[in-house]
């Protein structure tokens, strides 16, 4: 809070600074990138589980599962922000999850409708990130309190981040467990690694970056979620 | 006798947590103690049973008849979000002592993904139906408890293993649950529980 007040004070008394070494002083983009590594969702915080393993055999699945679940955690976040005021206390987490419902449900339809094959690809997990725990995280934790438009920035973070985890594991299960990237084969005459494709390679390989992530930058908090 | 191969089948090839991955940040974090991991396990069991008729019911008598079945997500969830709290209320007032040992367990119950993507697999990918869903329930909550008591009974053991700084934790616990993938893969092909849906 008084880093952004800062900012923001720095903003208003020197205005001649261009764009490029003010945005990192914002509130927003510290937000933003605060979001993407330091809270990064899956390998930081461990939360979301379910689609970083299920949809992440293939680097395209993976990423596209992260952008279904940016597209509407930024919708809820900026919505439930929107409507802070309006909804009241006590029926707050429900109200939450219809809105994340209506979202992940208009998300599901427009990937039914005009990319059918990648949504039987991901299968039950695009309807699952109604589940997914940053998204009612981000709302209650965030949007609840701020406006619209730094909601969004917090949940495009959050979400840039899920996208950049979840790419990240779908390329090494898609070479080492077809030989291929993003559907191009790489490596021709390749013993496809069966335990890539399969739930356990997933764990394992989820396990190794958490333990790689935390040997690197030690610092920051590593829990667990509900 | 298909009821009985569902139950086994949700039980062992097709385990909720460890082939379909779901119900993971809950299997993580609450795995730590055997205790929680118990009553977190009884509860799953305990909600998903209850869901699923009850969303199967909805679906055939409500949302399939109307028209609305892109209202079903929303539906769905609110579903949920009620028995968990019809659940909490009827185990306070009948079962005092397994409400207060389940605790915080029951309500965190909504936002765990093993319970809608139960629903979502009985009721949408494999259409199962009413007696089959109701087996698919209660074989499903029971493989998830089972594969959560068997986690935190490791890391129960694993709390005096010497384990690298930077695995401590989630970490070493992601590669176990790994390794009991594995070995669950052995189970795979025995019942298809996609054979029962219509």
């Amino acid at each position: 809070m008084a880093e952004g007040k800062t900012a923001v004070m720095q903003r208003a008394s020197a205005p001649a600074i261009p764009l490029t070494q003010r945005l990192p002083q914002t509130k927003g983009w510290k937000e933003l990138v605060q979001d993407i590594w330091d809270d990064n969702p899956t390998f930081r915080m461990i939360l979301a589980m379910c689609p970083t393993m299920g949809a992440t055999n293939m680097a395209i699945n993976g990423m596209a599962q992260g952008l279904a679940t940016l597209i509407a955690t930024v919708a809820s976040s900026a919505t439930v922000a929107a409507l802070r005021t309006i909804i009241p206390a006590e029926v707050r987490l429900p109200s939450y999850m219809i809105i994340i419902a209506f979202w992940v449900t208009i998300v599901d339809i427009f990937l039914r409708a005009y990319l059918p094959p990648l949504s039987a690809a991901l299968g039950p997990y695009v309807p699952l990130i109604i589940t997914n725990c940053f998204v009612l995280g981000r709302a209650e934790a965030f949007a609840s309190q701020n406006s619209p438009g730094l909601s969004a920035l917090d949940a495009l973070g959050v979400g840039l981040g899920f996208t950049m985890s979840l790419t990240l594991l779908g390329i090494v299960r898609e070479l080492l467990g077809f030989g291929s990237l993003f559907g191009i084969q790489i490596f021709s005459g390749w013993t496809p690694w069966v335990i890539m494709i399969i739930p356990a390679g997933a764990f394992l390989l989820v396990g190794i970056y958490v333990g790689i992530v935390k040997h690197f930058s030690p610092g920051g908090q590593i829990g667990g979620g509900a | 006798m298909d009821i009985f191969l569902i139950v086994l089948g949700a039980i062992l090839t097709n385990n909720i947590l460890l082939t379909t991955f779901l119900g993971i940040c809950p299997f993580i974090g609450v795995s730590g103690e055997y205790a929680s991991a118990s009553g977190m396990g009884m509860a799953v069991i305990f909600v998903l049973t209850m869901t699923l008729p009850v969303n199967w019911l909805i679906k055939h008598f409500i949302l399939d008849p109307l028209g609305v079945g892109y209202l079903s997500l929303i539906v769905y969830i609110v579903t949920i979000a009620f028995l968990v709290q019809v659940v909490e209320m009827f185990m306070k007032r009948f079962l005092p002592a397994l409400y207060n040992s389940l605790g915080i367990f029951l309500p965190l119950i909504t936002v765990n993904c093993a319970i809608l993507g139960g629903v979502l697999f009985a009721l949408a990918t494999w259409n199962l139906g009413f007696m089959e869903s109701v087996a698919y329930g209660f074989g499903g909550g029971v493989g998830w408890a089972l594969a959560i008591i068997l986690m935190a009974a490791i890391r129960e053991r694993l709390r005096f293993a010497p384990i690298p700084e930077g695995l401590k934790g989630p970490g070493i616990a992601l590669i176990i649950a790994g390794l009991m993938a594995m070995s669950f893969v052995g189970f795979s092909g025995m019942i298809n529980i996609r054979d029962f849906g219509g």
